[in-house]
């Protein structure tokens, strides 16, 4: 038996993208209506849709490119990359739910994977049915449930509410217990997206704990998506970076992050106003994010305790106002949120974004000490995201004076943890 | 362990074999069907009863008083509970499965499993409907002091028939409805239109007393037809077999499942994408 357990040899997937160009078609309608197509028909019946025609309606979108890794058994996976950079997708192709365009898969083993948690799980029913109900849809088999459900129930702690019909269950008990049930499936190959987000810390080190045991102790081969570089770093021992569909960096799993994280920050130079991976509705954009000293002179580098403006552009797509906005931008290094700077936190009164502006974002000494950080703009309207682009801006820290007396971070502690303002006595 | 190899548009080699391995699933799909239709209802499985005999109640008015169905020497509610039983079953059993995998639409996007599971096992939900009633009929046996025959030995392959009968248009159905979801529209038409046009009311020798031995045979390309006559002849045998009918139907039925089957698996691969 060779050592490969999965070969992924020149996948692609490509979906079609229909644009709204039908008429009548309400915004948001994501299925074609069969009265479309009928009406169609009907009102053009020896007329074949022209080639452009169609071309223009629908575009092709590669959501994986020439993606070709193998896996060994016992190997520990990491997937990581921006939003839409294909993560899903190659999960959902490997776990056969959905058909590559072109290329091939070859998987030696038992199959198991986990997109979600809880998927199948009926709010109706009672913990000890969704067991065995979820236990069957991930492929175990009644007498597999019933030798593990003592188990299962354990890891979940949730012996108590057993007989209670799971829509009564906290989420957190939720959560517990289907992950406990996917933990307990044995198979040769797990297959995890971001699961772990939900749930509380504990429960969390749990499950990593839980999948750790099983790659080391049984030699099973996991592939985890996580957004959580630290995780990442601790759980897998390889890692796979994939951008825009296609692989971009592929080996030992700090070398793959480190690649990670300085494609965050090269992001900066595509621009934010092109940037392809971003989330939310998209109806207020971010443009552009500028760094202004004190006197509003455009700076590259930022100084440590220096007064910094960070600027953001944004448009609007309809030329209206947009009430109730709530904007932000946190700044991050390594996997770890530094600080979040938001108009609700020191104002109370409404914002209002209409067309073409930009927004002043000022922090007058800043607590960063020399490093490089990347920014995440975020905006929502009335609750609803309306943008968020991961690593929109790069911010490089240069040894300044915060503490006033032109001393910094002793060598090895720099971009580590912010700077606070503090005094001895003695 | 046999490698498995994923490839585009690849014909699945291990799709009746993976249909096996997931048997266990038909039954916990309708398991929990059953269980989440009664779960926080007043009176729980009496529903179960319940619903066949009101609608039997119904129609053995409606057919037996306003529309004259009679037959000498039948009850009356035997005589309708016979086309009735494999009407329901097969209009419930096509509505069901029709709407089926848009209804479990979550697990189709995230979970593989073969998607043929979902359909067929909401049929095996309404297969339980059906027994429930049947034990009415058979109540009904035993009131009217009426005689069981031989014939009852073939009610297990008609019921068998009347399940394929309406698995064909069922898949045909649940995989339009996933791309286009106006069709959950046409289902309640075609269910009440078919009543109409099907047995259920009146005799089908009717048909050739009217308009002739042709017009049977085009009568019985309604497949539910086949199934409808077989319950007749083997319940209350008062009328011959009509073999010619019968076979046009099973003909019918064969085609139907086949482009059904064959439809569903065309599109099953696209599923997620869509759905």
């Amino acid at each position: 038996m060779s050592d490969t357990v999965i070969s992924v040899d020149q996948l692609c997937k490509s979906y079609w993208i229909k644009h709204q160009l039908q008429s009548g078609r309400k915004q948001g309608q994501q299925y074609e209506r069969f009265s479309e197509v009928l009406t169609r028909a009907i009102s053009a019946p020896f007329r074949r849709r022209k080639a452009e025609e169609v071309a223009a309606s629908r575009e092709e979108f590669w959501a994986l490119k020439d993606v070709s890794f193998e896996v060994k058994r016992g190997d520990v996976l990491g997937v990581i990359g921006r939003n839409g950079a294909g993560k899903s997708t190659l999960l959902k192709v490997l776990s056969r739910i959905t058909e590559p365009t072109t290329g091939r898969v070859e998987i030696d083993g038992r199959v198991a994977s986990l997109l979600e948690v809880g998927t199948g799980f009926h709010p109706e029913l009672t913990g000890r049915e969704n067991v065995f109900l979820n236990g069957a849809i991930l492929g175990m088999s009644r007498m597999e449930i019933k030798r593990k459900f003592d188990e299962i129930v354990a890891f979940a702690e949730v012996e108590k509410f057993l007989d209670t019909p799971v829509k009564r269950y906290s989420s957190g008990m939720y959560v517990r217990l289907a992950f406990s049930v996917a933990a307990h499936l044995e198979p040769e190959i797990l297959i995890v997206d971001e699961v772990l987000a939900v749930g509380d810390a504990q429960f969390q080190k749990k499950c990593l704990g839980k999948m750790r045991d099983v790659s080391r102790n049984d030699g099973r081969t996991i592939i985890f998506v996580s957004h959580n570089l630290h995780v990442v770093q601790s759980l897998c021992s390889k890692g796979v970076l994939l951008a825009g569909g296609a692989v971009q960096a592929l080996g030992p799993t700090s070398e793959v992050i480190a690649g990670y994280l300085k494609s965050l920050q090269s992001g900066f130079k595509i621009g934010v106003e092109h940037r392809q991976d971003r989330q939310g509705a998209g109806d207020i954009q971010f443009t552009e994010i500028e760094m202004l000293d004190q006197y509003g002179h455009r700076i590259e580098n930022a100084i440590s305790g220096q007064q910094l403006t960070l600027r953001l552009h944004y448009r609007t797509k309809a030329d209206q106002p947009y009430r109730n906005c709530r904007v932000s931008v946190s700044a991050h290094a390594n996997g770890v949120v530094y600080f979040l700077l938001s108009t609700e936190l020191v104002r109370s009164d409404e914002l209002v974004l209409q067309g073409r502006g930009h927004l002043d974002c000022i922090v007058p000494e800043l607590p960063l000490s020399r490093g490089e950080y990347y920014l995440n703009p975020f905006v929502e309207s009335n609750k609803v995201v309306q943008d968020l682009v991961e690593g929109a801006g790069q911010l490089s820290v240069v040894d300044g004076d915060f503490y006033g007396h032109g001393r910094n971070y002793p060598p090895g502690w720099e971009g580590i943890g912010v700077l606070v303002r503090h005094d001895w006595k003695w | 362990m046999a490698k498995l190899i994923i490839e585009a548009g690849q014909a699945r080699k291990h799709y009746w074999r993976d249909l096996w391995r997931y048997r266990e699933l038909f039954y916990f799909l309708a398991w929990r069907d059953l269980l989440v239709r009664y779960r926080q209802t007043a009176i729980g499985l009496t529903w179960a009863i319940l619903r066949p005999l009101l609608t039997m109640i119904v129609l053995t008015v409606i057919f037996g008083r306003v529309a004259k169905l009679t037959v000498p020497g039948v009850p009356q509610p035997i005589l309708v509970l016979a086309g009735m039983l494999p009407w329901q079953f097969f209009s419930n059993s096509l509505s069901d499965s029709s709407n089926s995998l848009v209804a479990n639409a979550n697990l189709i996007s995230k979970i593989y499993f073969p998607r043929l599971v979902v359909p067929t096992s909401s049929l095996l939900v309404n297969l339980v409907d059906f027994f429930i009633s049947f034990v009415m009929l058979l109540v009904l046996f035993v009131w009217y002091h009426y005689p069981l025959t031989w014939h009852f030995l073939f009610l297990p392959p008609l019921v068998v028939l009347g399940f394929l009968a309406a698995l064909g248009p069922g898949l045909f159905i649940t995989a339009l409805n996933v791309k286009y979801r106006d069709f959950k529209y046409v289902i309640p038409f075609i269910v009440q239109f078919g009543l109409l046009v099907s047995p259920v009311g009146f005799s089908s020798s009717l048909v050739t007393e009217r308009w002739g031995v042709l017009c049977r045979l085009l009568y019985s390309l309604n497949p539910v037809v086949g199934v409808i006559d077989g319950f007749r002849w083997a319940i209350c045998p008062k009328e011959p077999f009509y073999w010619p009918g019968f076979v046009v139907s099973l003909a019918v039925i064969g085609l139907m499942l086949a482009y059904g089957l064959n439809y569903f698996r065309r599109m099953e691969r696209a599923f997620a994408d869509i759905i």
